[in-house]
Parts: C-alpha cells; structure tokens; sequence
C-alpha cells in the first residue's frame, strides 16, 4: 500500500507498456514509456483509456465490464497476473510495468486470445452437465440443499480470465495442461449431482498427462486469483477423488 | 487477396443469453448455426446482470399465491401500459419454464431453507418459517414493482452463472463461435436478410457470412451515455445501428431508457436491486429514509423509474451528499449484516471493496442513478422477426419485442433473453426448413468492398478535424443532461440540434492512430456515426412524445396520456436524411385497462375510445407499420381477463 499516493500532491505514474503488433510489418516487440498523474481511485482500466485516448491511440488492450465480473482483463501487472480493471493504482509503485499475459496467444500489445483456449477447455472435459434424464418443462425443479447449491456456486464462480493459467508454471511449459481454471471447472461438475458422469470417466478427465497430478504444487494460481479461488482446495480434493476412485477400482 | 464467403443456415450476431439460447434452439432442431460475438461469449453482458432473474414459480412463503397472471399484471403495470401485453402474458407464461431449463442445465441456484430464515421487509427485521416441504426449490427475492417475491438468483451473480450453464450447452453442441468478430452491415436485397458483412477484430479485415436468417442479440447500446452508464465497453450498439442502416427496418421506442438508481458513484458500476431487495435503505445528506415519505407503499422497492425521479429530486432539493464529482446519494445495507452482505450479495460486497474500498457491511455505499437499460431496439412481432424485412430476427436487449413499454422491471431482462431466445430460435428453425431462397454471392460482396471502403476512408483522411473520443465524450454528456431523467421539450429540442452536429463533425473527424490490424480507434470510429444516429432517435423520439409514461418523463407533459399516445414510436433512417423519420403504431391488444401503477402517483388523461375499439384497429395499424404475419393470429397466448382471480386475490389478502 502506498500512503503517499493519498496526499495532497499527485504522483506521476509511469507505464513501461509491452507493445507489439502482430497485423503490421514493421512491428517488433518492445517497450514503450508513458507517464501520467494518478487520480483517486484510479484502476488500470480508467488509466489504460486515457493513455490510448490522449498519447497512443494504437494501444490494444481488452476491457469488457470493467466490474471484475467479465475476466477480459487479465495482464502482468509488475510481474504479476491480475484484473486490470480491479487493480487500483494507489496500490502500485510509481513505476507500473505491463505484459500480456503468457500461454494464450497474442493478439496485439496487452489483448490476448483466452477465449480459444478456454472453449477447448470446456471441449476437452466436457464441461458441461450430463444428465440422465432429458429436460421435463411441466415438471417441478429437482430440489437441491441450499448447501449443495452454495458449493456448486462457489466453484462456478470462475470468470475464466486466464490470470491462474497465466501464473502456472506447467502450463508456461505445457499449454495443453488444465490448469487451475480448468480442474475448478471440472471439480465444479463432479460436485454436482445433476452431473451423472462416473468415477472412472472423471479419471479419464482428470487423472491424466495433463491433468491433476501434472501440477507441480507452487501454487501461484491460488495467490493470484482476482476472485479467490480456494483453488488449492479443489486441487486436494480431485486428487483425493481421483485415488479414492483407483483404490476402489482395483479393490472390486 | 480474394473475399472470404461463409456460408451458414443460421446467424447469430451476438454471444449473450439471448443468441446463445436461440442459436442453442436452431442448432437443436438441425441447422447449422453460426455465432458471431465481439468478445468470448462469456464475457458477454449477460454475465454482469446481479440480482435476479423473475419467475413466478411462488415457492417461498413471501411468494405464496404468485403465478405468471401476477407476473404479467406487474409487468404490464411496470411498463406504465407501453408493453405489448400479448407479448408480456407469453413471457410471464414460460418464465418459470426458462428458470427450471437453467437448472437443467446447471445453474446453481439459491435454494429455499425450510424453517426460520430472518429477512428485513420495509425497514422491519422479520422471521419467516418456511413449509419444510419446500426446502430445496429453487428460492425467491423481493425485487422493485412486484407483488410477490419473485427473483430467482444465484446469490449476486446470476447473469454470470446463467451465462457460463447457457454457453456449456453452445459447446456441448459443438455450435461455432467466432468471438473478436463484428457484424458491421447487414447483407439485404431490400425485402430479405441474406446475412452479414463482418469485420474481424484480430486482424482488422471484413469476410461475408451468407445465411438463411439472421438474428440480432447484440443487448442494448448504453455506451451512448458516454461514460454514464452500467454498461459493459461493448454495449455500443452496433445490431441496432445496422438494422437502422437498412432504412426500412424500424427501432420501437427508442426514447424508452432506463436509468438504474443504485450505480456506484462516480464510476457508474452496477449494485444490484438486490440490495434493496433484501431490505437495503436510500439516504439522503441527512440520513433520512426519503422514499418511505416519498411511496409509502412500495417505499425503495417502487419500480426504477419511480425510485429515480425521486433520487433526483432529492438531489435538486439541496440534499444530495456533495462530492468532487457532483452529488450522490448513500445506499445502506449495513444492517442486513455481514454474513448476509459476504454471501447472498457477494458481489456487491467484492465492488465495494475493489472500486471504493469500503465495506458495505460497515460503510454507506455513494451511489447515483446511471443509464442501465434499452427498453426500445429493433421492432420484431410476437415471433421475433423484424418489421418490413424477412429473414431478419431480434432478441434480447436489442430487440423491442416489446414486453417493458416504458419501463422495465428488475430481473425481467433476464427472464426475457431465455424466453425469447428459445421462442425466437423454434421461429428461426422453421423459417430456415421453409426457406427456398436464392444465394446470391455479388450483393455480399459488395457489401465488403463497401464497408472496406469505409475503413479506409477512416484512414486516409487527413485534415485538422475532430478526434473520435472527443465526439463520444461530447454526445455522451448531452445525452446524460438533455435526454436523462428529467427531460423537457426546450433541451430535448437544444440535444437534437447538437447531436446532428456531431453527426456532421463525425464526416470530418481524423483518425490519430493509422496503425494496420484491428486497430482499437479505427474500430470505435467505425461505430461513432451509428451511435449518434441511434443518440439522435432516443432524442427525437423523446423530443416528439408529448406526456410522461415509465421512464420518459417530460417536466413539460407530466402526465400519462392515453388518448394521444398509447401507441409505439418507430424510428427509420432513409438513406441520406440526417434524422430519423417517426411513426407511430397502436401499442398492442389491451386485456388489463390502463390504470394507476399502485406507486409514481401520475396522473393520466383517459384513452378517448373503448378498448374494444382500439383493439379492432391493431392489427391494420401494425401491418401498415410493417409488421410481419406471425405463426399464430394475433392475440391468440392472450388469455383475456384470466388475470382477474388473481387480481382479487391479492386485493383480498
């Protein structure tokens, strides 16, 4: 925290921005330097539009909701993956370096392709309900506990902005590896009873090269993620699942 | 390099709820179905509605007696009788269908807790034993403008977890998305819609895609408030604005915005409904509960557009609670507690913290009332197929389908994507069996090569014109002070003649940036000249209707009238003119008579006709206006009067 930045007089911030235009020739990746004064309360979001609308209107970035609901704007912010828009200034030093996030492709300057990464994710696990029964319109919902419900919630609140992936260093080396986002996501359908998939077909899922036990266990997926995650949580839990299944498996 | 073609039955301009559920419905009956989508659809709009998602399934105690016949009452009573009521008895019909779908499919809904649960209901802590035979349905929330609890929820993200179970069902499917991708024209002969003209927002290049239909579910275009509004960067409009570029296509009600009374103040982030839903207060400087003086009924839980004019007067009245960014008002929901304000309004509280690190269970909250919603959009009949262009769909937000009138209730928007979205895609299936039409590749082309000229002529003029931020800054405070809450014929007169200037600069504006690729000017410039036209129909329009109904609200006209204005504004854009040209046609069938709201306490001047003899002139007026037949006559989903037990009901309890 930076109390300074509450006092009368306005820093000057400082932005060392990754630039690179995949579109134009000439291109070639660096950095460029912007400085601007910080005002209260101002996020990456309000300070990013004002350097593209007032210096460099080139500058591509991605911002949708600006809320920190969307997960659009994931970036290295100073080294680390965060929400661009949640993150304020005031909790910044002067000097505010940013990089596109890393493992997804790159679309240009700060703005990079998670949205195909994300879709053979879900692909990939299936990551949606299988049910057994199709959908009755003239029947009453199934009742659930509100228990169950919050625990289904608490992993479906994943916005998918890449930043545990972008942290993660198996899928720095292997882009095919889960990750975090997508064991949350699959251990978010094997807690939900909706989901009538088996133990040996979540293995399948889960178990394997790129998997569970892919995980090197550092962790920065959790320390990182803008909606916090209990990420270590659901990586303990699919592994205890996944052995519990084995055991069982070559017990019978 | 040659044009790309694809070729596709179905195309879905639009990757929230209201496309993903009608391509879902398409691709289920068979057709191949295409999305595009600015972004990846799960960051699409959809995914920041809060609070709720209405549907009288009536499974709480504070929900005990509700069904659709309540739902469709409030609806239309919300609407200040704007809606088409055929349209708003279907939805309220198949609402409780569209919750249940998303369970189906995933959605973790908040659930009823049989026994004692402690609610705050108008300033008053109160126990409520629920029937332990209910435990486990799906659970309700109060909302404003509603007779019963009736918003279901997934705590406060339930656009979000609406989206991600909807978007599962897009892949389990193996529908294709093309996400950073913009339909910039439609591809038309002047009587059918044979596709789109896209620009790819990687690359910065147009391709061609050819279908049998054509939805829009592009969501509202609030970004024409400039930086006042709820909206997500994306929501600027472009669905609209090409439908509007076909000139023959009209816009319904375009003067018909909502204002959202609680957005963070000063950056215009959404805190949802549910806020007050659970029993959350308005302050004003003093501290003083206004709205209990104010609507004494409803108190904070009158509809938006009530609770809104209140805010502001509030605010002209000196006691607003000033800051260096003008005035605001306080939200209280510190006595709802902090186990409440951390789980069943999560999000609310992650806003607090992240943008104006309070804590709502501690601190006030600043807030302000902000644009939020579109009632109005691209004029569909009851099926959902645009006016005077066949093979042309609309659904969701950017739609004026037209079941909010004049002012739309919370959590209805969401309920309405998942209904019309299904309704729509079984419409747009069997159009596409139907379809025996002609491919015809050169009218695409030259669609391409007109909206590649377009981008180049962006960047090669050169000259000492106006920027294209300095444009959308300048319409967006015009918009927020002459064509807001409190609007009068001499300033809505002043907003019209600024934003045709605009219009006009727009032709000189220069681009700073030349940059090939997307580039991120270029591409904000390329909607500019359509948000001001889209600006300029919301002013006309506004300028134009002479009484106060829902949301429009005319200092000049402060009443409803019935005799003059129980109709539709529809606004077309022929090629060349710099205004929309206005019509006007009969609202709909009416079954509940215009009446008083229960809260507002506006008066009205009486319809001049019986209902009888206004619903016998709908039909020709609405075809003289373009509309298309539809599957089923009109007025067959009304149910005249089927309300009325209900309605007795409720005045007996």
């Amino acid at each position: 925290m930076n109390e300074q930045s509450r006092g009368s007089t306005p820093r000057t911030l400082t932005f060392e921005i990754f630039r690179f235009n995949p579109e134009d020739p000439e291109s070639k990746p660096h950095t460029q330097i912007f400085e601007l004064e910080e005002e209260p309360f101002m996020s990456l979001y309000i300070a990013l539009n004002r350097i593209r609308e007032q210096f460099d209107p080139s500058l591509q970035f991605d911002f949708t909701c600006r809320e920190s609901i969307c997960g659009a704007c994931g970036m290295i912010v100073n080294g680390r993956p965060a929400l661009g828009c949640k993150t304020l200034t005031n909790n910044l030093p002067e000097h505010i370096t940013l990089f596109p996030l890393p493992v997804f492709k790159l679309v240009g300057d700060l703005s990079v392709d998670t949205g195909t990464w994300f879709r053979q994710m879900v692909e990939r696990t299936e990551a949606w309900i299988h049910p057994d029964k199709d959908f009755d319109g003239n029947a009453t919902e199934e009742k659930m506990s509100d228990e169950l419900s919050q625990a289904i919630y608490e992993g479906d609140r994943c916005i998918e902005c890449g930043c545990c992936i972008a942290a993660c260093g198996v899928a720095n080396v292997d882009p095919e590896f889960l990750g975090a986002a997508g064991l949350n996501r699959v251990a978010r359908f094997i807690v939900d009873p909706r989901d009538k998939r088996t133990d040996s077909e979540w293995f399948e899922i889960v178990a394997g090269e790129q998997g569970v036990f892919a995980c090197f266990g550092m962790m920065a997926c959790e320390d990182i993620c803008p909606k916090d995650l209990p990420l270590l949580e659901v990586n303990a839990y699919l592994r205890r699942k996944m052995l519990a299944s084995r055991f069982a498996a070559s017990n019978s | 390099m040659s044009t790309q073609i694809v070729s596709t039955d179905v195309l879905v301009i639009g990757g929230g709820l209201a496309g993903e559920r009608c391509a879902i419905e398409a691709a289920t009956a068979g057709h191949e179905v295409l999305i595009l989508s600015l972004v990846p659809p799960r960051r699409s709009h959809s995914c920041a509605a809060q609070g709720g998602m209405q549907a009288a399934l009536g499974n709480c105690v504070m929900a005990d007696g509700d069904s659709p016949d309540l739902h469709f009452l409030d609806t239309v009573r919300g609407s200040d009788w704007g809606a088409d009521q055929e349209v708003a008895r279907i939805f309220a019909d198949e609402a409780p269908l569209a919750v249940r779908e998303l369970a189906h499919f995933g959605v973790p809904w908040t659930r009823v807790k049989g026994g004692r649960n402690q609610h705050f209901i108008k300033g008053e802590k109160v126990e409520i034993d629920e029937h332990e035979d209910t435990d486990g349905l799906i659970m309700h929330r109060d909302f404003g403008g509603t007779a019963k609890w009736r918003a279901c929820y997934a705590a406060a993200a339930t656009g979000h977890a609406a989206l991600y179970a909807v978007d599962s069902q897009v892949a389990r499917l193996g529908i294709e998305v093309r996400d950073r991708t913009e339909a910039v024209a439609l591809i038309h002969d002047g009587e059918n819609c044979l596709g789109a003209v896209v620009r790819c927002l990687r690359t910065g290049t147009h391709f061609a895609v050819i279908a049998k239909a054509t939805v829009i579910a592009t969501g509202g275009y609030g970004r024409i408030y400039g930086q006042y509004t709820t909206n997500a960067v994306i929501n600027e409009g472009t669905g609209a604005s090409i439908a509007l570029d076909t000139g023959i296509v009209p816009l319904g009600n375009m003067e018909a915005i909502q204002f959202h009374p609680t957005t963070l103040a000063p950056s215009g982030i959404l805190v949802t409904e549910g806020c007050r839903g659970d029993g959350g207060y308005l302050l004003d400087r003093d501290l003083n509960r206004f709205m209990v003086e104010a609507e004494p009924e409803k108190q904070e839980l009158a509809s938006r557009d009530v609770v809104c004019r209140h805010m502001m007067q509030v605010i002209r009245d000196g006691k607003g609670v000033n800051a260096s960014f003008g005035p605001h008002l306080w939200l209280d929901i510190r006595h709802l507690g902090e186990e409440h304000v951390t789980t069943k309004l999560r999000e609310v509280f992650e806003i607090c913290q992240n943008f104006v690190g309070l804590h709502p269970a501690h601190d006030l909250i600043p807030v302000r009332p902000t644009q939020h919603y579109s009632m109005g959009g691209i004029r569909v009949n009851k099926d959902g197929e645009a006016y005077n262009m066949s093979g042309l769909f609309a659904a969701g937000e950017a739609a004026c389908w037209d079941m909010h009138g004049f002012n739309r209730l919370g959590g209805n928007s969401l309920a309405e994507t998942l209904v019309a979205g299904r309704i729509v895609g079984m419409r747009v299936a069997d159009y596409v069996s139907g379809w025996s039409g002609d491919v015809n590749t050169s009218t695409a082309l030259e669609g391409v090569a007109a909206a590649e000229k377009r981008s180049r002529d962006w960047l090669e003029r050169e000259g000492s014109g106006p920027g294209v931020y300095e444009i959308r800054d300048k319409m967006g405070e015009i918009m927020l002070h002459k064509v807001g809450i409190f609007r009068h014929g001499d300033e809505l007169a002043e907003a019209v003649s600024e934003l045709r200037e605009l219009a006009e600069q727009t032709d000189s504006a220069v681009l700073k940036s030349k940059a090939p690729g997307m580039n991120p000017e270029l591409t904000f410039a390329l909607r500019l000249k359509g948000m001001l036209k889209l600006a300029l129909c919301v002013a006309t329009g506004a300028l134009a209707r002479e009484e106060s109904r829902g949301a429009h609200h005319r200092s000049d006209f402060p009443k409803r009238d019935d005799h003059k204005w129980l109709n539709r504004t529809l606004a077309r854009w022929s090629p060349g003119d710099d205004e929309p040209t206005l019509n006007y046609e009969p609202v709909g069938l009416i079954d509940l008579p215009p009446g008083s709201r229960g809260y507002g306490g506006a008066e009205s001047i009486d319809m001049s006709i019986s209902i009888g003899e206004h619903n016998d002139a709908v039909i020709q007026g609405q075809t003289a206006a373009g509309r298309r037949d539809t599957l089923d006559r009109m007025g067959s989903r009304l149910r005249p009067g089927e309300w009325s037990d209900a309605q007795h009901g409720l005045e007996n309890q």
